[in-house]
């Protein structure tokens, strides 16, 4: 993995790092996709992909009612900046 | 006999019989975790008043004649478990200062069974890592010899039972998080089978793996535990409906006739030969008990780790999406513009593991790779998944080593992480395969603690904890406490 690619993912991520530790990520990265890259070896042509553990389970649905109580102020004591009642976040539109 | 000293049954039963009470025992342990704290840093969080409030409230119900079996019992909540008014940080500075709003299912249904919650164990970061050296609040150390780690990513649940500061601790396994640090520290642990037990309030790394489960010294203790954690949860969309059997009714059966399967391929080279002598030790005294012996082989188990590794990461820099500095957790000094809030609130709450998760999951999902990555990486889990269940049409238990080697030395395996990766070899298939499995210690490599890993199908939890138990009435190995924590 290149430094654009390695900054490419980042930025996919939204991940800010720093240059001094890119170098890392790339020769970590290229090792993780290399030992992942041995799952070519295996035949998978006639297998459908697995994505529950417990076979024939499906998502459960829930009726579309009102089962939670409104906690906002409780759920607000963890955010880092609240003003009214709002999320604050830096200025998006100006 | 010292309270710190008996098991989880026998505590019970010393507390109905009010030989002791649950405040005095929960003052006994508070004193032991104080001392250890510093040589182990099992905890995160100490609850001293809230613990004594608790055991103060069994004490009342004992009293009034209105206990169950776990009323007054003392236990650590891995910090991955949100409870409510209490800090949950998940080992990360992300959530430093998480105070959560609610209480884990798990947390709850425990605390509705009297239980008295010490404090919060130690864990990896977002629980990825398997040494516990990935942790904000710095490693967790072994108490058989604090240069080593305690396994991860439960190292704190782990070590915490492990020197006799709890008689149980909650946990979690994603790849191998309950059962390699019960291994590495010598304990019982057990990892349920997915949708067993609730993921409600506890923190998502996997979703399609994870699976909440307990530490403890003995299989009887672990099917108390887990029979009062397990069931339907209605909040937990993939929590399977199906009604939990009382797994102690089941401890005392005969394990004569048992089919056990020896895994090949976790005999081969990788394994350090100690502690496959160890772990043919303790087949043999399974068959001894009448256990009958037959290998089994499962061609698709080399490709675990690398599934693993895609599977998991790929959930996990989804899962992790919803840290971005808004709601809850670490924002970052003064962000520029708003895309600067996300980037380095994210780049500096997370660590450097997590984030490379995070940069491998992102990487295989992106546009261009996510079939030669994602979903091959699901068509392989199936491969194995299907292993499983052919080894399983010819024996009713799969046994082996839990881990290819005892407990390593801090920094040991930092520089690389695919060392690292390996750790969970023997561990992963089962999470793949969705496959309750546990560690239960079958004695000592050199002056280390050796795990045998029992794996079982789905839903076997009552055969697994049967046949490690009756492995336990034979054997002391489960007693031995590491020296210094006796």
């Amino acid at each position: 993995m290149n430094r654009t690619e390695i900054e490419t993912i980042a930025h996919l991520a939204r991940l800010a790092l720093d240059e001094a530790e890119i170098p890392a990520y790339q020769e970590n990265l290229s090792r993780i996709l290399a030992f992942v890259g041995e799952l070519e070896r295996a035949e998978t042509a006639a297998v459908a992909p697995m994505a529950h553990p417990l076979a024939g389970l499906t998502q459960r649905l829930r009726a579309d009612a009102v089962t939670e109580r409104d906690n906002r102020e409780r759920y607000q004591e963890n955010a880092p900046q609240v003003q009214a009642g709002l999320y604050l976040v830096p200025k998006v539109i100006e | 006999m010292e309270l710190h000293t008996r098991t989880l049954t026998e505590l019970a039963r010393g507390l109905a019989a009010r030989e002791f009470s649950a405040v005095e025992l929960a003052r006994a342990l508070l004193e032991r975790i104080e001392r250890a704290q510093r040589p182990l840093n099992a905890l995160i969080s100490v609850t001293a008043d809230g613990a004594l409030a608790q055991a103060a409230a069994a004490d009342r119900e004992i009293a009034a004649g209105h206990a169950g079996p776990l009323t007054g019992i003392p236990l650590v909540h891995k910090d991955i478990f949100c409870t409510e008014g209490v800090r949950t940080t998940c080992g990360s500075r992300m959530l430093e200062n998480f105070i959560a709003p609610y209480d884990a299912t798990v947390v709850a249904k425990l605390k509705r069974a009297g239980m008295v919650m010490l404090g919060k164990a130690n864990m990896d970061e977002f629980a990825m890592g398997s040494s516990n050296e990935t942790s904000f609040f710095g490693p967790v150390r072994n108490p058989w010899n604090t240069r080593l780690v305690p396994g991860g990513s439960s190292g704190g649940s782990a070590a915490a039972v492990a020197a006799r500061l709890t008689p149980a601790a909650t946990a979690t396994d994603t790849g191998g998080s309950i059962r390699q640090p019960a291994a590495l520290c010598g304990v019982t642990g057990i990892k349920p089978t997915y949708g067993r037990v609730s993921r409600y309030g506890m923190i998502a790394f996997a979703s399609s793996l994870d699976q909440g489960g307990i530490l403890t010294t003995s299989a009887e203790d672990a099917a108390l535990v887990l029979g009062t954690m397990a069931g339907f949860d209605p909040r937990d969309s993939t929590s399977v409906e199906r009604p939990v059997p009382d797994y102690r009714a089941e401890l005392g059966a005969s394990i004569a006739g048992l089919r056990i399967g020896l895994l090949k391929e976790f005999f081969e080279e990788g394994l350090e030969p100690e502690s496959g002598q160890r772990v043919r030790d303790a087949l043999t005294a399974f068959e001894r008990l009448g256990a009958k012996l037959k290998e089994v082989s499962l061609p698709s188990i080399a490709l675990s780790v690398p599934a693993y590794y895609v599977v998991a990461p790929a959930e996990c820099s989804s899962n992790l999406a919803r840290y971005d500095g808004v709601r809850f957790g670490y924002r970052c000094q003064d962000p520029r513009d708003l895309a600067d809030l996300y980037r380095r609130t994210r780049g500096e709450g997370f660590g450097a593991e997590v984030k490379r998760r995070i940069m491998t999951g992102t990487y295989v999902l992106s546009a261009g790779y996510y079939d030669a990555y994602y979903l091959k990486a699901q068509k392989v889990r199936q491969l194995i998944a299907s292993d499983f269940e052919r080894a399983f049409g010819e024996v009713d238990v799969i046994m082996g080593p839990t881990t290819p080697t005892p407990a390593f030395e801090l920094g040991a395996k930092t520089a690389d992480p695919i060392t690292m990766y390996l750790n969970d070899i023997y561990t992963i298939g089962a999470n793949l395969a969705g496959l309750p499995a546990m560690s239960i210690p079958c004695g000592f490599a050199g002056e280390l603690p050796v795990g045998l890993q029992l794996i079982g199908p789905h839903f076997a939890e009552a055969r697994l904890l049967n046949a490690a138990h009756a492995y336990q009435r034979e054997t002391d190995w489960h007693r031995r406490i590491p020296p210094g924590y006796a």
